[in-house]
């Protein structure tokens, strides 16, 4: 693949995009899963589907779109965890409501504009399920823009949302505003979501926020280790199943997650082992 | 008023709905006291606390935290809250004692700040006085209900708070350590000078330990020395006590 990559401009395109997502994904994906949220990606990832198909059929219908559906997308996704976040204060007893609400509002859109459109061509098939081929270059600036910010915003808030995710209650008392980072994040959440569904498809977006997490918190001592481990095992997974993808000519975005799912089942084996 | 109080609630009084919770209460707290709040369960504890963290807003009555009412009350680092829910955090998230104790510096060091030597030297501190060095790099759900509650404890001293204010903070705790817990609390008030508000709804206990005691059952009861408390007579802690159940027969 490496003389390949130096050959054709959408390996290495996608090589860029998977790195920096296998670095923002699961970096995010630590705050999300120590709040119980793990679902919220899910639920982002449905919406930004509903985005990206009324994207695709005003292109078709109206033909005055020919902006990068990824756009639209990231509108949806964001509306999307504003919504969510809406709904948490509505429902403060059952916060979780709110993902299936979004998840099921947002397939059921997703579905009625593909209806309209009388169906698309491979061109969807390739946001579902994650393709190499599709990753253009503006997507690669694209998604170096949202790494960037998540970095910086990560680096800068970062014992906020320590503090926020460890304990929202006296994170409130304490008086931080704490509202105003959540909002924040999710912002960054939804961002996230609409650029990594190039690589890994909508369908798998929620698993390279998750399954590096999970492994990771198997085995780390800390906050900051959990981070590290995370990045560590999304980069992993990202980097070799590229590869395997690309020599066995199997789909990417699976691969990945497949690859995923191995690290997680040796972290927890390694555990289990290490306790005797 | 005088600028000797850390603590003075004024003819507060509170109410969910149609429920009086809290009614025309008033104590104050003197700079370097331990006061034990106590009270039965039900007794509007937890929301006075409220309302002097300044989470609930009482309807009559005003609240001042070293001399300025709660409303205009800015220097918040200078309370610090260990909550009766704070053991019942979620136990695999994965931090660390010393993380866990530099939260508590949150809101002291403000947005886009960093922590440095001074800060992580705080943190050794707080971790040190609440007798917690050795498990300074260990997961915190890898500790004891009473070893977590050291650590909140130490969460809320790092930034130096002149108050603290603990909610049944002996909930979970072993009954064993429950009196070397004490003894720490102790330890916080004499020497480092910290000024302790302890509520709990075990009045045998603390009597020893504190300096002054108030009694809460929606009205304040009985406040001043914890001497003064000694003497009273055992009837008029029954009364005290006897007055709550009668109110929960008519409740449920």
């Amino acid at each position: 693949m490496i003389e390949a990559m130096f050959q054709y401009e959408f390996l290495r395109n996608a090589f860029f995009a998977g790195v920096l997502i296998g670095l923002v994904a699961p970096l995010l994906g630590v705050f999300i899963v120590v709040r119980r949220l793990s679902l919220i990606a899910d639920a982002l990832s449905h919406v930004t589907l509903a985005g990206i198909a009324a994207s695709l059929l005003m292109e078709k219908k109206i033909g005055l779109l020919s902006w990068n559906p990824l756009y639209m997308g990231m509108g949806f996704s964001v509306a999307g965890s504003l919504l969510i976040e809406k709904l948490r204060s509505v429902y403060k007893h059952y916060q979780e409501l709110a993902i299936p609400i979004i998840l099921s509002g947002g397939i059921g859109l997703s579905i009625i504009f593909i209806s309209l459109a009388n169906g698309f061509n491979t061109d969807l098939f390739s946001y579902l399920f994650g393709s190499v081929s599709a990753v253009s270059r503006q997507d690669v600036w694209v998604i170096v823009s949202i790494a960037i910010v998540v970095v910086a915003t990560i680096w800068f808030l970062y014992k906020e949302l320590f503090l926020l995710s460890f304990d929202e209650e006296y994170a409130l008392a304490s008086g931080i505003r704490a509202r105003a980072i959540h909002f924040v994040f999710i912002v960054l959440v939804a961002l996230v979501i609409a650029a990594s569904m190039r690589i890994v498809g909508i369908l798998l977006v929620s698993s390279l926020m998750t399954l590096p997490v999970a492994a990771s918190i198997r085995v780390a001592k800390g906050f900051k280790q959990a981070i590290a481990y995370s990045v560590f095992f999304g980069e992993l997974s990202v980097i070799a199943g590229l590869f395997l993808s690309y020599e066995l000519d199997l789909a990417p975005g699976g691969t990945i997650v497949m690859l995923s799912v191995c690290l997680l089942l040796i972290a927890i084996s390694w555990k289990k082992w290490k306790r005797g | 008023m005088t600028k000797e109080e850390a603590l003075k609630v004024e003819h507060v009084s509170f109410r969910y709905e149609k429920e009086n919770v809290l009614e025309d209460v008033t104590f104050s707290v003197p700079k370097g006291a331990f006061l034990g709040l106590v009270g039965p369960n039900g007794s509007g504890k937890s929301t006075l606390l409220k309302c002097i963290l300044g989470l609930l807003k009482p309807q009559q009555g005003n609240i001042f935290l070293f001399g300025t009412p709660i409303s205009e009350f800015k220097e918040w680092h200078r309370v610090g809250f260990v909550s009766q829910k704070a053991n019942s955090f979620n136990t695999g998230f994965p931090a660390t004692v010393e993380e866990v104790v530099a939260s508590g510096l949150t809101a002291k060091l403000g947005l886009f700040r960093f922590f440095t030597r001074k800060e992580k030297d705080a943190v050794k501190e707080a971790i040190e006085a609440v007798g917690m060095a050795k498990f300074q790099k260990q997961n915190i759900g890898e500790l004891s209900g009473g070893q977590q509650q050291r650590v909140f404890i130490a969460r809320a001293i790092v930034s130096k708070p002149e108050l603290l204010i603990l909610d049944e903070p002996t909930v979970g705790v072993d009954v064993h350590h429950v009196q070397n817990f004490y003894n720490m609390l102790e330890e916080l008030n004499r020497h480092l000078g910290i000024t302790l508000v302890l509520v709990t709804h075990d009045v045998g206990t603390i009597t020893e330990k504190v300096t002054h005691v108030a009694c809460l059952n929606k009205h304040l009861y009985f406040h001043g020395k914890a001497a003064e408390f000694a003497e009273l007579q055992a009837d008029d802690l029954s009364a005290f006590y006897g007055h709550h159940l009668h109110v929960l027969s008519h409740q449920h």
